[in-house]
């Protein structure tokens, strides 16, 4: 074993290179693995939030769903509610409509009824003035009589 | 080995065991410099080092390529390391770099038991013909250099954290109490002193015997044609397993860094 020079000169040597490591190696590396670490725990973070967003927005759609659904249920007997009204009102109106009708209906018929009574009455009239003729057998001169004709006629 | 020279086997390993050796100062004595250490030493320094500045020069905070995936593989794996014994402060700022260089380095350093000698040296041979080692932690002087600058570290970590007062304080009163204060220091100077040593000679020992026992496989090789055959196979196998301790012994020398810079931090 003879120690000279060399190891003061390796002792040096090895100071420089821990300096350089120290001063230019180490800390660039150590910066990007630690800027690495922080963007993936970043992003795990940016996971973790949307999936909680997800859970939170799913709940409201589903809640929202709900709601609709109740609501369409709701507008859905009220539409039922409604028809069954509207067939109501028809079945009355249709109900009224025919009572006028065949109030009508009766009037004319009533009305006809008096017509033929009436032409009934002249026929019998006439029947009756005829009638009156073939007993006095005679020309009755209408024109003559036709005050006393009348008159009979209004009696009968 | 030399050119034009047949050489002995003991001269063979002697060869590749001798460094590129210059006097820096008058002739020599400890103001020699071990050239080829240093050389290889700063070359492999620069490549790998130079290498992660690179890539993290250019490194994204998003999806990252796969040259810079491998380096996050690397300092993920270091700074595990530290983040699992270094629990006193801001790792990032020291210790976990540190831990980095040391491991890169070493394991490159390590990793040049593996280029085959013989060749290496037609080219080395250029700059030095004496010798020149290419293994800079089989050099006692390099596992030193690191093993001491970590443990004059250690020193001032461990002032730092606790006060001159409080790191005397321990010295004399850890672990038996202030009444027993001689065996005290004599346990801490025990402890003070074994560690640089355990710390620098496992790597020495362990890159030093892995590039005697090629030198000596290399010998076996000379030896004939069917040597040469059993030769590559010994050698083959070994310098599989020798993977294994090239990077056990640099994840070995990083580890022991982090424990004394941590235990400097730790209160008794």
């Amino acid at each position: 074993m003879n120690f000279n020079l060399t190891l003061i000169t390796q002792a040096l040597v090895f100071a420089a290179f821990i300096w350089f490591t120290v001063r230019f190696v180490w800390p660039p590396l150590l910066r990007a693995i630690e800027a690495r670490q922080k963007r993936i725990a970043d992003g795990l973070a940016a996971a973790e939030q949307g999936k909680k967003s997800l859970e939170s927005s799913s709940r409201q759609a589903e809640l929202a769903i709900t709601e609709a659904r109740s609501r369409a249920a709701e507008i859905v007997a009220q539409a039922e509610k409604r028809g069954s009204q509207v067939l109501e009102e028809a079945k009355a109106a249709a109900k009224a409509e025919g009572d006028r009708e065949k109030a009508a209906a009766k009037a004319d018929i009533q009305q006809e009824a008096q017509r033929a009574r009436e032409q009934l009455r002249e026929q019998v009239a006439a029947l009756a003035v005829a009638g009156a003729e073939k007993i006095l057998r005679r020309e009755v001169d209408a024109r003559a009589h036709a005050e006393l004709l009348d008159g009979i006629k209004k009696q009968l | 080995m030399a050119a034009g020279k047949e050489l002995n086997p003991t001269e063979y390993i002697g060869h590749h065991l001798t460094h590129d050796a210059r006097p820096f100062l008058g002739d020599g004595g400890f103001w020699t410099l071990h050239v080829d250490s240093v050389m290889v030493s700063i070359l492999l320094g620069l490549v790998g080092i130079g290498f992660l500045w690179w890539i993290v020069r250019g490194a994204s905070a998003g999806v990252p390529n796969k040259r810079q995936a491998f380096v996050e593989l690397l300092v993920g794996f270091v700074d595990d390391q530290a983040k699992g014994i270094f629990r006193h402060g801001d790792r990032n700022a020291f210790v976990a770099p540190a831990a980095l260089t040391v491991f890169v380095w070493v394991l490159l350093m390590n990793s040049m038991d593996f280029l085959p000698v013989d060749i290496v040296a037609k080219g080395t041979h250029l700059i030095s013909a004496e010798g020149f080692r290419i293994v800079p932690t089989a050099d006692i002087n390099t596992t030193f250099a690191l093993a001491l600058s970590v443990w004059f570290l250690m020193l001032w970590f461990s002032v730092k954290a606790k006060g001159f007062g409080g790191w005397m304080h321990e010295l004399l009163c850890a672990p038996f109490g202030a009444k027993l204060f001689p065996l005290n220091l004599l346990f801490n100077a025990i402890e003070y002193l074994s560690k640089p040593l355990s710390h620098s000679l496992r790597l020495y020992g362990n890159m030093y015997a892995g590039e005697i026992i090629f030198l000596l496989l290399w010998l076996l090789a000379a030896a004939g044609l069917g040597w040469a055959g059993l030769s590559f196979l010994l050698a083959l196998g070994w310098a599989i397993f020798h993977i294994l301790i090239v990077a056990l012994q640099a994840y070995v020398f990083m580890m022991l860094t982090i424990v004394y810079f941590a235990m400097a931090h730790e209160h008794h």
